[in-house]
């Protein structure tokens, strides 16, 4: 018997675990998921749960619910991952031998990083909206809030899902709007980058949209502390943004059992293959989702996308056979812009996004790159299908794992 | 769109980034840091050096990567390169800018 190990049950090991469970002969191979946590969180809710367009109750599961029959689940802490012996430590003294080892403990927000962030005014005028905790004390805190300086705050790229903070500035413009509080809220997004939108196309086509909801942009701030004292953010460049309100994206790390096992970059991020996802230093080790150095998107889509090509590799490897370098970065994210509407785009490690209809060519009925109500329905309607389809492993009808490159617009991109 | 610097021509993009490392010479780089007025020392070019390791593994570049570089302080970092150093630098250096998905 040989033993295949899935670390975290996340988006990315949820998916694995449905996958591969199907493809492996059971009298061969014992499948194994770790993980310490007993809730599954849908993610992408908590960009809602701040402004009461979701409850607590839809952002959350029992994850043993996603857990096919057949395949055993641990729910303990990881201590380490030992390579060199293909073993992983668990509390209590725990030990589990694998053949392939699958590594897909995601990425978590270290607001220790920054000095000041983590102190004593964390989550009574500074919050995060990528945890549960975050989302649910910041929901508190904005139904009681009357106005103020909102400062939606990046701190450093790479950060899951790189158009969250934007959304969340679309939909504050909204929320204060239906609360008719705009005239007391002053928003401003202040970004590392060179701005909100970074890429030209998309610079083009999209910045009419913080223009019109009034939100203003600091460019360029590499934060270096938080004066929580002051309430205002300073940048290595000595720039200075005021506060009453700072909502910020803190530095994202992989988990810190791949700092433990020696495993990470800089970021605690395992060095991976971006085309096969087989990790640099093992070829018995995988690596899916947010927990790799991937120069794609942080997202659940790109995790899907990943999914059904590390089945295929995992079997491969099984086999013999070469490995396919077939992953091309590809992601698929809905954007909220507010009221009711969304946009969505479609882009890869060597396309940005473009223009044009999704999923049919031609047809849609999803635009790309253009805000429509047809786009928001189809972000709400994305969390039954997180739920009921995406991470049981269920193929996403008419969704290709690589970008389809028909029905969209790519003559026009510059670069 | 070609760009004459340094009597080669090359290839850039709308913002004046190289689109092809292979046409950046230290001189393409010496005429680009001239445009963005800055004069490049042994220590900016210390720097440079570190991009240009860090872009031949495809690792991206970061503030926080500046920081552990071990080759210069953040605050020296915006010193030689002022407003928007990770930018300029890049600029200088003949590749692409550090960017996000959108």
């Amino acid at each position: 018997m040989k033993n295949l190990v899935i670390l975290g049950a996340g988006t990315a090991g949820t998916m694995m675990a449905n996958h591969l469970v199907k493809k492996l002969p059971r009298k061969e191979w014992k499948l194994t998921i770790v993980d310490q946590y007993k809730t599954h969180y849908y993610q992408p809710g908590f960009l809602f749960l701040p402004f009461d367009i979701y409850s607590t109750k839809q952002v959350k599961k029992n994850g043993k619910k996603f857990i096919p029959k057949g395949v055993d689940y641990i729910q303990k802490k990881i201590e380490r991952i030992v390579p060199e012996t293909n073993k992983v430590l668990l509390e209590q003294g725990d030990e589990l031998a694998y053949d392939i080892l699958i590594i897909a403990t995601g990425t978590k927000i270290a607001p220790d990083e920054i000095e000041g962030m983590n102190g004593p005014m964390w989550y009574k005028n500074i919050f995060d909206f990528y945890t549960y905790e975050g989302a649910k004390a910041l929901r508190d805190k904005l139904r009681e809030w009357k106005g103020g300086k909102l400062v939606v705050h990046i701190t450093e790229m790479p950060i899951k899902c790189p158009v969250a903070p934007l959304e969340f500035a679309f939909l504050a413009d909204s929320y204060f709007k239906n609360k008719g509080m705009r005239d007391q809220v002053d928003i401003t997004f202040v970004t590392p980058l060179g701005g909100a939108f970074t890429k030209p196309k998309a610079t083009k086509a999209l910045h009419y949209l913080l223009e019109e909801k009034g939100i203003k942009e600091v460019t360029d701030f590499n934060i270096e502390r938080v004066d929580y004292e002051n309430n205002k953010i300073i940048d290595y460049a000595d720039t200075e943004v005021e506060y009453d309100l700072l909502v910020t994206v803190p530095t994202n790390m992989g988990d810190a059992v791949i700092e433990r096992s020696g495993m990470g970059d800089d970021l605690n991020f395992v060095p991976t293959n971006k085309g096969s996802l087989q990790t640099t230093d093992y070829e018995n080790i995988f690596a899916i989702g947010d927990a790799t150095n991937l120069p794609a998107s942080k997202a659940g889509s790109v995790a899907h996308f990943e999914a059904e090509i590390l089945t295929d590799n995992i079997l491969r490897y099984i086999q013999g056979q070469p490995l396919k370098e077939e992953f091309d970065g590809h992601a698929n994210c809905f954007i909220e812009t507010g009221n009711g509407k969304a946009l969505l785009i479609d882009f890869n490690y060597t396309h940005e996004p473009v223009e044009g209809t999704f999923p049919f060519p031609g047809v849609g009925p999803l635009q790309l790159l253009k805000e429509s109500r047809t786009n928001h329905m189809g972000k709400m309607a994305f969390r039954w299908v997180y739920w009921n389809l995406l991470i049981k492993g269920v193929h996403i009808p008419f969704v290709s794992a690589t970008m389809n490159e028909k029905g969209k617009h790519f003559e026009e991109v510059t670069q | 769109m070609r760009k004459l610097i340094a009597h080669t021509e090359v290839e850039v993009n709308e913002e004046g980034y190289l689109t092809d490392f292979s046409q950046w010479t230290k001189e393409v780089g010496e005429c680009i840091a001239d445009e963005n007025g800055i004069c490049l020392t042994d220590r900016h070019w210390e720097v440079i050096e570190y991009i240009h390791e860090k872009y031949s593994c495809e690792e991206p570049l970061s503030i926080r990567g500046i920081k552990k570089s071990g080759v210069i302080d953040i605050k020296e970092f915006y010193k030689l390169f002022p407003g928007g150093p990770l930018k300029k630098a890049t600029m200088i250096a003949g590749i692409p800018k550090p960017k996000s998905c959108i």
